[in-house]
């Protein structure tokens, strides 16, 4: 992305234009700047690399659903694997990563065996939110629990401080109700407001669960249905950055003092909204697929005034 | 050809008499049950696949029955032995609802 053929006159080129989108599609490196998560394009190199040398950064990956082998990509393991080795050549090293979920497809212990080799392989702190397929092993979850359960309450929530920023792990994928969404419950409602009564207002909170906790599309069951309680657990706070899953496309959507931000996978693409007869695995043509795929990278930038999110496509 | 193919559909006909024509199937294609509401007579086994390149589960509302994760191609077969509305729904997404409806 360091070659830019634009014409002399400033304007943007095709092939440009194609690299923008391209590389918009792998994933969000994130920048916090003043307590305000904020997204970076790759593209600004000097931008990411002032807000990493005075803060820091930490990388999202989503959805890899390891074991997945159908027409949307025969090789969820093969991509996963490309993802990693573009985060590991990442000038900037990220403080650590989050996972939202859907680590696996089918919450085998094989998948979950080669999920923890190539992400973990690559050195980084990973804390883990499970998304609905990590729990459908014949245990109801333990499988995941075993694994990545260690420190944590209930279904699998906690929370750790890094660099000045609360982190919230937040688990909406169990105990789901017939015609509902995504669902956080009471028992974990009353932990995070138990677990925020302690923190600041002024702390930037960033919070990462698996379903979104803003209705995206109801339809395909895109939302959370008790997330505004969550939400209004949250409203004291000057900065609250939330990052999902899941749709397996990047969305974006700011209310008030929450930002709301929704990685890609690194498996295969989901139609967008309500463009497709369902939200299953979409095939797109060979040669568009990495593309569609990605992580994302967020730099936490102390003093200054938003977080950068970086979203990055395996192209 | 065509007396042959009547002579295969008889031959498996009378390996299985009923099942294949008529056995109760709910396919799950494209994030839905379908038929959504299926009306069967009671001791019917119902069968549902799922045609989705997603697992899908299928739960009782009322945890009279539950499946395990279905992966492509999988099934599930309950059988209904009393009268009355049986609505289920997936319990990996939610939103998806069907019913079984057992009468005499």
């Amino acid at each position: 992305m360091t070659h830019h053929h634009d014409d002399e006159n400033g304007h943007i080129s095709r092939r440009h234009a194609l690299e923008c989108m391209i590389w918009a599609g792998t994933g969000v490196l994130w920048t916090i700047s003043g307590g305000i998560p904020v997204s970076l394009n790759l593209l600004g190199e000097a931008q990411a690399a002032e807000a990493t040398a005075t803060g820091f950064t930490f990388l999202q990956i989503s959805d890899s659903h390891i074991g997945f082998d159908k027409a949307a990509n025969p090789h969820a393991i093969d991509t996963l694997k490309e993802a990693m080795g573009k985060i590991q050549a990442l000038p900037q090293k990220p403080a650590f990563m989050i996972h939202t979920g859907d680590i696996t497809h089918l919450s085998k212990a094989a998948q979950f065996d080669n999920a923890a080799e190539i992400i973990g392989g690559a050195g980084f702190d990973v804390h883990y939110v499970p998304g609905e397929h990590d729990l459908i092993d014949d245990g109801n979850g333990k499988a995941y629990l075993e694994r990545y359960g260690k420190g944590t309450k209930g279904a699998g929530w906690y929370s750790f401080d890094q660099n000045g920023v609360h982190f919230v792990a937040l688990v909406n994928v169990v105990n789901l109700k017939a015609g509902g969404l995504g669902n956080l419950g009471a028992e974990q409602l009353a932990w995070l407001a138990d677990d925020l009564k302690a923190v600041s207002a002024s702390m930037p909170i960033v919070v990462f669960a698996h379903i979104p906790l803003w209705a995206v599309y109801p339809e395909w069951g895109w939302g959370t249905d008790d997330a505004a309680q969550a939400l209004g657990l949250l409203k004291r706070f000057g900065s609250v950055t939330v990052l999902n899953g899941h749709i397996h496309q990047i969305m974006q959507k700011v209310e008030g003092n929450v930002t709301f931000h929704t990685a890609r996978s690194t498996a295969f693409p989901q139609p967008a909204p309500g463009t497709a007869a369902s939200p299953g695995p979409m095939t797109v043509p060979a040669g568009q697929l990495r593309g569609l795929l990605g992580t994302s990278s967020v730099t936490v930038k102390q003093g200054g005034q938003d977080l950068a999110i970086i979203d990055s496509t395996l192209a | 050809m065509a007396a042959i193919l009547a002579a295969f559909t008889l031959t498996t006909a009378t390996c299985q008499p009923l099942r294949a024509a008529d056995a109760p199937m709910v396919r799950i294609e494209n994030f839905a049950f379908t038929p959504p509401v299926l009306t069967v007579k009671p001791g019917t086994t119902v069968t549902f696949r799922n045609d989705d390149d997603i697992p899908h589960l299928v739960v009782a509302n009322d945890s009279s029955f539950r499946s395990k994760a279905l992966d492509t191609g999988d099934t599930y077969e309950f059988t209904f032995t009393k009268a009355g509305d049986f609505a289920y729904f997936c319990g990996l997404h939610p939103h998806m609802q069907g019913k079984i409806t057992v009468a005499p």
